[in-house]
C-alpha cells in the first residue's frame, strides 16, 4: 500500500505525522507546529471539501488546502 | 537631564494578543481582531514606566508589529519584523523584545521565542491567554519555564488588562540591568555552518551567530543591506554550498527538539487537550455543508436589514431636524449673501450627509463584530474554493468584506496574503465592494424609486434592492477578478494555510468605539471635504461670467410674465444657476453623460463627487437648494423628488435613478483609494489601471441600464 497522507484522513480520525513531500511547504508547516511525530485529527472539511481543518497535537485548529495537506505523509 | 526613551518591541505569533497589549500599556485604539494578520504594519505608542528604588520615571516607546510564526517573513507585512530586528541602526530598533505568546498554544509560540532569543536582544516572555489555556485544561507554571528559558515570565491577560505592572516591572529591571549576560543559544549550528557565520561575523562586525545567519538566509528582505553587500553574500552561500530550504527545515525540527521537554516539564494538563467546547460545537455548525452557507448567508442578511430597515427611524430623525435647523438658521440671521453661504452652501452640504450617521454606526459596528468574535477565519475557510475559482484566495475575503466599510483600511490588509498574485488581483478589485461612502447614494435614490414595501412578510423591498446592489458589487469584483488573472501571470503558488482562532466574545466597549470612530472619521473628514465643495460650489453657482446672469434672470421674468410670483422666482433661480460658472461647466460636460441620462446638475456633482464619493449626496443638497425657490427649506429627498427634467417631467425616473446606482457600483471615485494602491503596489501602473477600467465599467453599464429601460 502506497503512503498515506493527511489530505486522505476520514473524519476524526488520527495519524502521527512522518515526513513531507514538499520542500518549501514543509518549511511553513513545520512553523505552524506540523512536526514529524506530531498528532493531527481531521476535524472538519469545508462546505465544498476543500480546505480542510485538522488538528495539531490537541492544540489548535490548523486550516489548510487538500494539495497542502498531501504534501504530509503519515504513519 | 532628559533620558531617551526607552524602546521596546512586541513580536508574538499571529493572534496572540500583541495588539490588545498595546493597547492596554498606551491607551491607545490600535485596531485589533480575532483572526491572524489583523496589523499589517509597525504602530508606535507610548507609555510612563513608574521609577524603583530612587530612579526617576521613564517614557517607553512601544512599537506593535505585525505576527509573525517565525524570524522568516512569508508575506509582505512580516518583513517589517527582521528589518527592525536584525537592524540595530534601525530608529525603531528596541532595547528589550517583548515576546507575546499563546499559552494555549505553547509549543508552536515558543519556536519564534527562541529564534528571537537567539538575535542577542534582551527578551522578556510575555504569557497571554492564558484564559483560554485554562478552559483547555491547561496550566502554565511560569516559574519553572523562567528557569528553563532563562528570561524573565510574566503572566498576562491583555484583555483585561491583568498582568501589567508585573510587566512593566520585568521591563524595568531588564532596562536596569548593566551588565549583559553571556548569549546561549538555542539553536547550535552544525557541519560547516560555524564557519560560514564566522566569516560574515567578520566581515559586518556582528557579535550574534544567528544574527550573521540571517544575513545568510534573508538578506534579500534586508531593506537595510545594499546591493553589493548582497552580492557578497550570495558569493559566501555558494563558497560554502549552503542549503537554505534544506538549513531552514532542519533548524525548525532541531529547535521542536528543545522546546518539546521545556514545554513538557512547564505545563500540566488534565486529561487530553481539546479545543474549548464552545469553538468545537460552533464550528460543528458554522463549517457544516449546508448549515455553514446558510447561517453566513442569513448574517448577511441581517446586516443589510440592519443597515436599510433599523437604522431608518434615527436616520428620518436626523433628516427631519437638519432641515428645520437650517430653515431656523435661515430665519434668524440677518438676509444676504452669507446667510445663503451658510444656509444654502454649507450647511445644505453637511445635511446631506449627516443624516447617514446611523446607518455608518451600524455597518462598522456589525464588521467589527465579525472580526472581534473570530467567524472572520470561518468564513475564509468556506469561501477559499470560491475564491480560488476567481484567482483569489480565502484570505482576500477580509479585503472584500472590510471594503463594504471602507477600501482604503481594507487595501491595507491585503499584506498578509502571501501571494504577490493574490494579493494584487485582491487590491485591484476591493474597491468594487461597495463602501459605506456609497451608502448615501444608493439609500437616497432606492428611496426616491423604490416602495417600502413588505417582501414575504419580513423583508423590505429597499432592504432587498440595496442587497442586490452589494451583491452586485461582489460579483463585479469576483468576475474583474477573474478576468484579470487571464491577464497578469501567476509568478508563484498561492498557499492558504491558515490558524482558527477560539471563538471569543466581542468586547463591546471595544465595538463600540469602533462605531464611535468611524463616525467621528466620517464626519470630519467627509465633513471637511464637503465644507470646502460646497463653498466653492456655492461661489461659482452663485457668480457667472460677464452679466450672463442679469441677462439669463431678465430673459426668464420676461419668459414667465403671466406666471404666479412663486413660479417666476423658481425659474429665475434655476436661470441664474444654469448660467453661472458651475452652469456652464455642468453644460460643458453634458454631452458626454447625456447618454447616462444625467443632466448638467448632476454632471456637476459627479466632478464633484471624484474627490469622494460622500459628496455627492451634498453637492446634490448644495446646488438644489441654491436652485430652488428659497423660502422653505426641504429634505434632500423632496427636493430631488421636484426636480423636473428640461421637458418639464420628472428628473429622477427609474431609468436615470438605476444609471447613476450603476454607475457608483462600479466607478473609482475616491482620491484616498487610488493613494493607497499607489502606495501599496509601490508606482502609478496599477492604479492607473484600475481608474481606467473602473470607469470604463461604470460608464459602459450606466449608459446600457440607462438605454435599455427609457
Ligand atoms: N481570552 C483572551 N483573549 C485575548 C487575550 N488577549 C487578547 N485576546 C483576544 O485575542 C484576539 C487577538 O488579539 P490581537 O491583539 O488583535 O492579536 P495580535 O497579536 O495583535 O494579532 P495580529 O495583529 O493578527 O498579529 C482579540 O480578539 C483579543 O480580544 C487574552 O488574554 N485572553
Ligand atoms: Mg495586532
Amino acid at each position: 500500500m502506497s503512503v498515506r497522507t493527511v489530505s486522505q484522513l476520514q473524519k476524526g480520525e488520527k495519524a502521527i505525522i512522518r515526513s513531507f513531500t514538499d520542500r518549501v511547504m514543509s518549511l511553513k508547516l513545520l512553523e505552524m507546529g506540523c512536526v514529524p511525530g506530531c498528532e493531527v485529527r481531521l476535524d472538519a472539511v469545508a462546505p465544498l471539501g476543500d480546505p480542510i481543518c485538522i488538528n495539531v497535537g490537541g492544540c489548535y485548529s490548523l486550516s489548510l488546502r487538500l494539495n497542502e495537506a498531501s504534501t504530509i505523509e503519515i504513519e | 537631564m532628559k533620558q531617551e526613551n526607552i524602546k521596546i518591541a512586541l513580536v508574538g505569533n499571529p493572534n496572540a494578543g500583541k495588539s490588545t497589549l498595546f493597547n492596554a500599556l498606551t491607551g491607545l485604539r490600535q485596531k485589533t481582531g480575532n483572526f491572524p494578520g489583523v496589523t499589517v504594519e509597525k504602530k508606535s505608542g507610548t507609555f510612563r514606566l513608574a521609577g524603583s528604588n530612587g530612579s526617576a520615571d521613564r517614557d517607553v516607546t512601544v512599537v506593535d508589529l505585525p505576527g509573525t510564526y517565525s524570524v522568516y517573513p512569508k508575506s509582505a507585512d512580516e518583513g517589517v519584523v527582521m528589518d527592525i530586528l536584525a537592524n540595530p541602526k534601525h530608529p525603531d530598533h528596541p532595547a528589550v523584545v517583548v515576546v507575546v505568546v499563546d499559552a494555549s498554544n505553547l509549543q508552536r509560540n515558543l519556536l519564534l521565542f527562541t529564534e528571537i532569543s537567539d538575535l542577542g536582544i534582551p527578551t522578556i516572555l510575555a504569557l497571554n491567554m492564558l484564559d483560554v489555556a485554562a478552559s483547555m485544561k491547561l496550566t502554565v507554571n511560569a516559574v519553572q519555564l523562567a528557569m528553563q528559558l532563562n528570561v524573565p515570565v510574566v503572566k498576562i491577560n491583555a484583555r483585561t488588562s491583568e498582568g501589567i505592572p508585573g510587566l512593566q516591572q520585568a521591563i524595568r529591571q531588564v532596562v536596569e540591568k548593566t551588565e549583559k549576560p553571556a548569549q546561549k543559544y538555542f539553536y547550535v549550528p552544525k557541519g560547516n555552518e560555524p564557519a560560514l557565520i564566522e566569516e560574515v561575523r567578520a566581515l559586518h562586525a556582528l557579535d550574534n551567530d544567528y544574527v550573521a545567519l540571517q544575513y545568510v538566509c534573508q538578506h534579500d528582505n534586508f531593506s537595510f543591506l545594499a546591493q553589493p553587500v548582497r552580492a557578497k553574500l550570495d558569493s559566501l552561500i555558494e563558497k560554502y554550498a549552503f542549503d537554505e530550504t534544506g538549513f531552514l527545515a532542519d533548524e525548525t525540527i532541531a529547535r521542536y527538539k528543545t522546546i518539546k521537554p521545556i514545554v513538557e516539564k512547564s505545563v500540566k494538563s488534565e486529561g487530553a487537550t481539546e479545543q474549548p467546547l464552545w469553538t468545537r460545537k460552533l464550528d460543528k455548525i458554522l463549517l457544516h455543508p449546508l448549515w455553514g452557507y446558510v447561517t453566513f448567508a442569513l448574517i448577511l442578511m441581517v446586516i443589510f436589514q440592519a443597515i436599510f430597515a433599523w437604522a431608518s427611524y434615527p436616520m428620518d430623525w436626523l433628516d427631519e431636524n437638519t432641515a428645520s435647523f437650517i430653515s431656523w438658521v435661515k430665519e434668524v440671521l440677518p438676509k444676504g449673501v452669507l446667510n445663503d453661504l451658510i444656509t444654502d452652501g454649507v450647511l445644505a452640504g453637511i445635511g446631506g450627509v449627516i443624516i447617514f450617521i446611523p446607518q455608518i454606526a451600524i455597518l462598522f459596528g456589525l464588521v467589527s463584530i465579525l472580526e472581534e468574535s473570530g467567524y472572520m477565519a470561518r468564513v475564509m475557510v468556506i469561501m477559499d474554493k470560491v475564491m480560488r475559482r476567481f484567482g483569489l484566495n480565502g484570505r482576500s475575503v477580509v479585503p472584500l468584506i472590510s471594503g463594504v466599510a471602507c477600501a482604503v483600511p481594507a487595501i491595507m490588509t491585503t499584506r498578509s496574503i502571501s501571494s504577490r498574485h493574490e494579493r494584487l488581483l485582491t487590491i485591484l478589485v476591493t474597491p468594487i465592494m461597495s463602501c459605506s461612502a456609497r451608502l448615501p447614494i444608493y439609500s437616497i435614490l432606492i428611496a426616491l424609486i423604490i416602495p417600502s414595501t413588505k417582501v414575504l412578510g419580513i423583508f423590505n423591498m429597499q432592504g432587498l434592492v440595496l442587497f442586490g446592489l452589494y451583491f452586485l458589487g461582489l460579483g463585479g469584483a469576483l468576475a474583474s477578478a477573474w478576468i484579470l488573472s487571464l491577464f497578469i501571470k501567476r509568478t508563484e503558488p498561492g498557499y492558504f494555510m491558515l490558524e482558527m482562532p477560539t471563538y471569543k466574545v466581542p468586547r463591546w466597549g471595544h465595538v463600540g468605539f469602533m462605531m464611535y470612530d468611524s463616525v467621528k472619521s466620517f464626519v470630519l473628514e467627509a465633513g471637511k471635504v464637503i465644507l470646502a465643495i460646497s463653498i466653492i460650489l456655492w461661489v461659482l453657482s452663485s457668480y457667472g461670467p460677464g452679466d450672463h446672469m442679469e441677462v439669463a434672470e431678465q430673459q426668464a421674468v420676461r419668459a414667465m410674465s403671466q406666471a404666479p410670483e412663486e413660479e417666476v422666482a423658481a425659474a429665475v433661480a434655476s436661470a441664474r444657476l444654469e448660467s453661472s460658472y458651475a452652469g456652464n461647466f455642468g453644460r460643458f460636460i453634458e454631452p458626454v453623460i447625456r447618454p447616462l441620462g444625467y443632466d448638467w446638475k448632476i454632471g456637476i456633482a459627479l466632478l464633484a463627487s471624484f474627490a469622494a464619493r460622500e459628496v455627492f449626496v451634498g453637492t446634490m443638497a448644495t446646488i438644489y437648494s441654491i436652485s430652488g425657490d428659497s423660502e422653505d427649506v426641504l429634505t434632500v429627498k423632496e427636493r430631488l423628488m421636484q426636480e423636473k427634467n428640461d421637458l418639464g417631467g420628472v428628473m429622477y425616473t427609474p431609468a436615470v435613478c438605476y444609471s447613476l446606482l450603476i454607475f457608483y457600483v462600479f466607478a473609482m471615485m475616491c482620491m484616498s483609494t487610488i493613494a493607497v494602491v499607489y502606495r501599496e503596489t509601490h508606482g502609478w501602473k496599477w492604479p492607473l489601471i484600475q481608474l481606467g477600467y473602473l470607469m470604463v465599467l461604470a460608464y459602459v453599464s450606466a449608459f446600457a441600464v440607462y438605454q435599455l429601460m427609457s
